[in-house]
């Protein structure tokens, strides 16, 4: 008996190194924790084919960001584009990896999900605390058709600084002078109103419970937590619904021809099926000779995810990259990291 | 020949230096790593301190965005909280463990004091989640609306209890607050009330003292100090309290005079916002983290000097 614990000790300890071995040529990236699901699906099924392993820790954008910057990992992933000088000054390249929407989400008696139609002053004036009541002249003007009752709004927001928040200020920021004077955009701001949830499940949970509750989380929460959630006016004066084909319409008809590093963020996208706040997150990683190894096999990554892992992205409810923008970042990758 | 004797006593002597400066040194690491923590917090935090100066305790605003941090609102937040917890921990917990040393019938402590150490072993997380999930629903629809039709109507007090039923608040997150910190304050309660000498106690029950007046002028005078600390324990957690906090507090950095409106505490904020501050906000936050070492010791302060004063006029007296 101890002969066979002896040796299945051995078979550990052997097993144990030969992971460690393969685990040395791992390529390691940080960041946002809106791309985690979707990356650690990516690369569970790379390391099937490929044999290249990839360790992705979500620490949140701002550590992604300063660890790229500190060359301690491969790759970084932030919810938040850098400018084009800060990317050259520390020899960084980026480029958008994902898409998803983020929603307004609603509990109201009487008002069946999906019912309600909102645009981003109203959303705004709602978030600024100006718009109190469900029967405002504001909504109201919206949803003619709705019995909309008297009870207060109760603004729900996110507690955590995230690239949520961040996308969602920035839409409201671009649609609302007053808000962009007054609160601005940014991953965790000063919220006029409201009470804060942590994570997308704590704004969902808050949302599910408070009747009269108005928040934003990502579209994959509101369809897991069966909430109402809004329908937009978008920048062409559409009313859009919140779905695979309005994100990827947004992400399409979204001005990256003009961006340089893909420094654009898609919120209040021009074309007519356009989801107004739809969101992504950037692949940060350097040009510098020293790391373009680890670099180009980072790129191979990617390239077989943009290409091959749409069906991936969709069973998580992220929305894939439309094959133009696919096209433009390989023309990036090719055109900023030489071989 | 050498006597044996003064040999071993040299052994001995050596043997207790040893010893009592292996114990200084214990005791010394606590102050080092207290101290290490606080400096590392000052440290981290000097950007906003020195840059906002007074500004950061005085102001109640919090903007990342313009770069502008007021440690009012948490700081408010965190003391408010833990009030409302220790004001309704404490009775109850006197209550508990005075029932189990001196009223309940054998066969009912053991159980009831297993239990109580079971439910300080529960971690915050899941009264946090219990908090959230059905605390926070059964006070917005059953205890708030009564409290606001009630108490929320008197002329005083009334600003204390008035506002929408939310469920998520101070209030709430005291309550959950005085749940965690209970088994601790009764725990330590209940083997001090256990330590005073039944002789003590028999004395007084033969000089015809009721239970009542045998807990109040003989357990409670011999055990005072004990269950102070007890008490500071309680306090220490409920000032520290991260999870349980945020889940129920509704994160808001807002300062009402309603128990029932949202607010925020210095430990949830911290655990909210960190992982995506940089720059000056995580300045901002590792300075509130050090905020929360003076907020404690300031507490604490304030609770001693109390305790001195009661002595020294039970000493009068």
């Amino acid at each position: 008996m101890s002969k066979s614990l002896s040796a299945r000790l051995i078979a550990v300890i052997a097993s144990a190194s030969m992971s460690f071995t393969a685990a040395a040529a791992e390529l390691s990236g940080a960041g946002s924790s809106f791309v985690y699901p979707v990356l650690s699906k990516w690369s569970a099924s790379y390391a099937q084919i490929g044999d290249q392993r990839i360790n992705y820790q979500a620490i949140g954008s701002g550590g992604g960001i300063a660890q790229i910057k500190a060359g301690t990992v491969d790759f970084g992933a932030s919810d938040k584009p850098l400018p084009s000088a800060e990317l050259a000054q520390f020899g960084l390249g980026q480029f958008p990896s994902v898409i998803g929407g983020i929603v307004p989400v609603y509990t109201l008696d009487g008002i069946e999900p999906g019912a309600l139609v909102l645009d981003g002053a109203t959303l705004a004036g709602i978030f600024l605390g100006r718009i109190e009541r469900w029967n405002d002249a504001a909504i109201v003007a919206l949803n003619p058709a709705l019995a909309l009752p008297d009870s207060k709004i109760t603004v729900v927001h996110r507690s955590d600084g995230s690239g949520t928040s961040f996308n969602f200020t920035n839409y409201l920021s671009k649609l609302s002078p007053e808000w962009k004077t007054k609160v601005g955009e940014g991953t965790a701001v000063d919220w006029p109103v409201g009470v804060g949830g942590k994570g997308n499940d704590g704004v969902a949970a808050y949302v599910g419970r408070i009747k009269g509750a108005i928040g934003y989380v990502e579209y994959a929460y509101a369809v897991k937590n069966k909430l109402g959630h809004a329908a937009l006016k978008n920048a062409a004066g559409q009313v859009v619904r919140p779905g695979r084909e309005s994100f990827q319409a947004a992400a399409a008809t979204a001005d990256w021809a003009s961006a340089t590093d893909f420094n654009l963020i898609m919120t209040n996208a021009p074309g007519n099926q356009a989801w107004p706040i739809t969101a992504t997150t950037w692949i940060i990683l350097p040009k510098q000779a020293v790391q373009r190894e680890r670099s180009q096999l980072v790129i191979e990554f990617f390239r077989h995810a943009l290409n091959k892992g749409q069906a991936e992205a969709e069973a998580l409810d992220y929305v894939a990259l439309p094959p133009a923008l696919v096209q433009r970042v390989e023309a990036y990758w090719a055109a900023e990291f030489k071989h | 020949m050498p006597a044996p004797a003064p040999r071993r006593a040299d052994l001995d002597a050596r043997r207790d230096r040893w010893f009592a400066h292996s114990l200084k040194a214990a005791a010394l690491l606590v102050l080092a790593v207290l101290l290490g923590a606080a400096l590392s917090t000052l440290w981290g935090g000097r950007e906003v301190l020195i840059g906002h100066g007074l500004d950061f305790l005085a102001s109640s605003q919090w903007n990342p965005v313009a770069g502008r941090y007021g440690a009012l609102a948490p700081v408010f937040g965190t003391v408010v909280t833990s009030f409302v917890a220790i004001l309704l921990a404490v009775p109850l917990a006197f209550g508990i463990a005075l029932f189990l040393t001196e009223i309940a019938p054998p066969w009912l402590r053991r159980p009831v004091s297993a239990a109580i150490e079971l439910l300080a072993a529960i971690p915050s997380i899941i009264y946090g989640m219990w908090g959230l999930f059905v605390f926070v629903p059964f006070m917005a629809e059953h205890i708030e609306p009564m409290l606001d039709a009630s108490l929320g109507q008197l002329p005083v007090i009334g600003a204390l209890f008035s506002g929408p039923p939310l469920g998520l608040g101070v209030l709430t997150a005291g309550i959950v607050l005085a749940v965690m910190i209970v088994p601790f304050i009764a725990a330590v309660m209940r083997e001090v009330f256990l330590a005073v000498p039944t002789r003590l106690k028999e004395s007084a029950r033969a000089l015809g003292a009721t239970p009542w007046e045998v807990v109040w002028h003989i357990v409670l005078p011999a055990t005072r100090s004990a269950v102070v600390g007890g008490i500071f324990l309680g306090l220490g957690r409920a000032l520290g309290e991260t999870m349980a906090v945020t889940f129920v507090l509704g994160n808001a950095y807002d300062i009402h005079a309603s128990l029932l409106m949202p607010g925020t505490s210095i430990s949830s904020s911290i655990a909210n916002e960190f992982n995506e501050a940089v720059g000056n906000h995580r300045s901002a936050l590792l300075a509130l983290g050090f905020l929360l070492f003076v907020v404690t010791f300031f507490v604490l302060l304030i609770a001693r000097l109390m305790l001195r004063r009661l002595a020294r006029r039970e000493g009068a007296t």
